[in-house]
């Protein structure tokens, strides 16, 4: 038995509530409720907005400049968090394969870097793809390479920083379930004949597929949330939607427009959560 | 476990390599000599950290960012604390609505929440203040403690919990001689996994107060467009060693793999 639920509503508990309720409601729910009215308010400089009804800064979504950084995003999180999942799909599983100790170090490994700023990563990878103390100067020095060269800004460099930044995430979305498959499914497969990786292939991941799927959402929608990868390690021509909102929002001043385009972020990540929800909710039935 | 022999050990030593490699660049960058960005370093020196609490202007942001984390993560457990008790003292519908609202902020992209909270302050005409900054990263941030919290209700022994009412506990006197201490490792774990998100925030603190309240990651963020300076891979190998630390002691002192999810 758990405590006593059916025990009558104490008022020193519901006062309980009345301060994380207050502080939830005001400094989450109201900036949610403000940020989609100013979405259609018009853009006026000296005081950030003015009330009015317009679908003018919705519409601006569908002029090309908007549009094509909108499609640019999505295709950068879909191969990002493709990249992720299949990297992560066997590490995950073989992590939990592996003695508890060797876990420990490895989530504390993977915790480090997925809590480092965005604004460290950006910077390393910047040095790492740099002329002076960079990866080039270790291509030739083993004979590779002619002369040192700067890797970075390129869509090459803000691959890597998205990987770096994503695929610990993917693992740790992906462990919990990789550590629930029984370990005597693929050594059945393999006693019948199969090979590892064909007992990894046809064994573990179908197994592995709601969460898969899952994790491949929940990866795609942190990718999305991105801000700082693109400015450091990109050019203007790889900028995505969430930078757009910061541009728009503190250098543009146009703060209708910036919360037209996070609510369309907001609604489209929404979404991707609830489809992620049902497809691990129905491998966890499974 | 050898038969899954080499293949587990190339893509372990792949992972490792990718992680590692740009934390030893920086690593050794910051411990350059001269003012310059060489790797491998030209010269050992470790007067790039010296710099780091000399300068006013970093100490300032070292300052800033400390505080920052430090009460934010404080206002994150004690917003979480009576949310999780409750979810596992009641089956009250705001309960879990409560709960949902708390881990809301951290699923989705957090430059939705920055933008939300830039306009909110703004609106109230509060812009750029400390205090309304610990709030937002607070807020932020509840999602941690709150996840920790309930795994550490849920773990609670009914049994324990049985024998206390029988001998006559009411919940108050439950709550401070039986629950709380067996959920304060996790109340903990919480805070300090707050504090190091906090200290690694951007956006947030960008958004609600960038332009009055330099934290170290707007200041190296900042720093970046002026040139490269070896300070900045100093401040940088910092962090790491602050998250590996955190992270290293959940991993002495508790169940990591049980943490982050596994079950058997």
């Amino acid at each position: 038995m758990k405590a006593d639920r059916s025990a009558p509503p104490g008022h020193i508990q519901r006062l309980l509530l009345l301060y994380p309720g207050v502080l939830l409601a005001a400094l989450f729910g109201l900036p949610f409720l403000i940020m989609l009215a100013v979405s259609v308010f018009r853009r006026q400089v000296e005081a950030f907005y003015e009330p009015a009804f317009t679908l003018a800064n919705y519409a601006k979504l569908l002029e090309p400049l908007y549009l094509e950084r909108l499609l640019f995003s999505l295709w950068i999180a879909a191969l990002v968090a493709t990249v992720s999942i299949l990297v992560a799909v066997p590490f995950a599983w073989l992590l939990a394969r592996s003695a508890h100790r060797t876990q420990s170090l490895w989530l504390v490994a993977l915790l480090a870097v997925l809590s480092l700023s965005e604004v460290i990563v950006g910077f390393a990878w910047s040095l790492l793809l740099s002329r002076t103390a960079g990866l080039s100067n270790l291509l030739v020095w083993l004979g590779l390479l002619d002369q040192p060269r700067a890797w970075t800004p390129g869509f090459g460099a803000m691959l890597a920083g998205y990987l770096y930044l994503v695929l610990p995430y993917a693992v740790l979305t992906l462990y919990p379930a990789a550590s629930r498959v029984d370990p005597e499914l693929a050594e059945a497969a393999r006693t019948l004949g199969a090979s590892e990786l064909r007992a990894f292939l046809t064994v573990v991941v179908p197994v592995l597929r709601p969460a898969m799927t899952a994790g491949w959402i929940l990866s795609f929608v942190f990718t999305l949330g991105v801000y700082l990868i693109p400015q450091i390690l990109g050019r203007p021509q790889h900028w995505t939607l969430s930078v757009l909102i910061t541009d728009q929002a503190v250098y543009q001043s146009n703060l209708p427009l910036a919360a037209a385009l996070a609510a369309v972020l907001l609604a489209a990540s929404l979404l991707l959560i609830a489809l992620a929800g049902r497809a691990g909710g129905s491998g966890r039935r499974a | 476990m050898s038969r899954l022999g080499w293949g587990r050990g190339l893509l372990f030593a792949a992972m490792g390599l990718f992680l590692l490699a740009p934390l030893v660049v920086v690593a050794g960058v910051s411990l350059n000599a001269k003012k310059r960005l060489f790797f491998p370093p030209e010269g050992l020196s470790l007067r790039w950290y010296l710099r780091a609490f000399e300068d006013p202007g970093w100490r300032q942001a070292i300052e800033n960012s400390l505080l920052l984390a430090a009460l934010s993560a404080l206002v994150a457990v004690s917003i979480a604390l009576p949310v999780a008790y409750l979810l596992w003292r009641r089956r009250w519908r705001l309960v879990r609505m409560l709960f949902v609202a708390g881990v809301a902020p951290f699923m989705l992209p957090p430059v939705i929440t920055a933008l939300g909270l830039m306009i909110f302050w703004a609106t109230l005409g509060l812009y750029g203040r400390f205090e309304n900054l610990v709030l937002s990263h607070g807020i932020f941030l509840v999602a941690l403690p709150l996840i920790t919290l309930k795994l550490g209700f849920d773990s609670i022994d009914p049994e324990v919990v049985e024998a206390a009412r029988t001998l006559g506990a009411d919940d108050r006197r439950l709550f401070a001689t039986v629950l709380w201490p067996l959920v304060r490792p996790y109340a903990l774990s919480g805070y300090a996994f707050a504090f190091v998100l906090s200290l690694n925030e951007y956006i947030i603190a960008y958004m609600v107060a960038g332009f009055t309240v330099e934290t170290l990651p707007i200041k190296i963020f900042n720093a970046l467009r002026y040139g490269y300076s070896p300070v900045m891979a100093a401040v940088a190998v910092g962090f790491v060693l602050v998250a590996g630390l955190v992270f290293g002691l959940f991993a002495r002192f508790g169940d990591l793999p049980r943490m982050m999810g596994r079950l058997r």
